[in-house]
């Protein structure tokens, strides 16, 4: 019997599997965020010493979150393609990286916002945001790096070889907030419970995972899109062949 | 709603979000329908 990633390895079965996937993803994601909100604006008390600036708290660390698993299945995927050769494993690490920059994006233009009432500035060299700037650029080098070079194969080993590089960088980032940081120390994933309370932890978690099914939606929406693309470049190959055959042919 | 002195941070970052977002997932919509149009203007020469 073949597992499931053998069975994806057929794009036309991951393109059947995710046809019917996605409608649900987008509506759950849609549900999930708007309880979320709803929570986070109607549901949770201001902070007792940020106040309200802890709203911000809600977007930005589901994005922050999304910034580092992203990062993590691009490594999983670049692993996949170079070990396992999987052929939908290029296709996952391709799709996610524009994913991953725009929520990593996110993750640095939301925190600025709050570091500004909280901190007094946008921005500080500090161990936690200058790692997640190098993750930002990370994502940007994968991308510039893939559409630098033409032959697709060799691209896409590149990319994968840069992208298990660059998992140092996870570590860096999940350590640094103890590196002398100003940013606060992790109070949700930590040993023992979490230091929020829980008034301020449900619209967090609901957020999260509303965010998180929302990645799934656009990565398997990039996903199927990266597959079309494949096509189109596989059938104007075939169309140039067969427009090549025939004027070769000798005329009658 | 009062979202007390801080405000316009906060209605800057959900905007960031929202716009940003947005634009994400109209431009892999936009990129979809394209593939699409392509693949069906090469099978549609190809049939001819």
């Amino acid at each position: 019997m073949q597992s499931l990633t053998q069975r994806l390895a057929n794009p036309s079965n991951f393109m059947a599997l995710s046809a019917r996937l996605l409608p649900w993803c987008w509506g759950v994601s849609g549900f999930l965020i708007l309880v979320g909100l709803s929570l986070a604006f109607f549901g949770s008390p201001a902070d007792y010493q940020q106040g309200q600036t802890v709203k911000i708290m809600y977007i930005h660390v589901p994005a922050a979150w999304l910034a580092m698993l992203i990062y993590a299945l691009i490594a999983l995927s670049s692993f996949g393609l170079l070990v396992f050769r999987h052929p939908l494993a290029d296709v996952s690490a391709k799709a996610a990286a524009p994913i991953g920059a725009t929520f990593t994006f996110l993750a640095l233009a939301t925190g600025s916002l709050w570091g500004k009432p909280m901190w007094g500035t946008f921005w500080v060299w500090d161990p936690r945001l200058t790692s997640v700037l190098i993750l930002f650029f990370l994502y940007l080098g994968l991308i510039a790096l893939r559409s630098s070079i033409e032959e697709e194969v060799l691209a896409a080993k590149l990319t994968a070889v840069l992208s298990l590089v660059g998992i140092a960088i996870l570590p860096v980032i999940k350590f640094s907030v103890e590196w002398n940081s100003l940013h606060q120390p992790a109070s949700v994933m930590r040993l023992g419970a979490p230091a929020i309370h829980a008034s301020l932890l449900r619209p967090l978690l609901v957020m999260a995972l509303g965010v998180t099914a929302l990645f799934v939606a656009l990565q398997l929406k990039a996903m199927r899109n990266e597959i079309l693309r494949r096509r189109v470049k596989a059938l104007r190959r075939i169309a140039a062949a067969s427009a090549a055959d025939l004027s070769q042919q000798p005329a009658e | 709603m009062d979202l007390g002195p801080h405000a316009a941070y906060i209605w800057s970052a959900y905007a960031v979000v929202a716009v940003t977002l947005a634009a994400l997932i109209a431009w892999l919509i936009s990129d979809g329908r394209r593939q699409r149009r392509l693949i069906n203007e090469i099978e549609a020469r190809n049939r001819r």
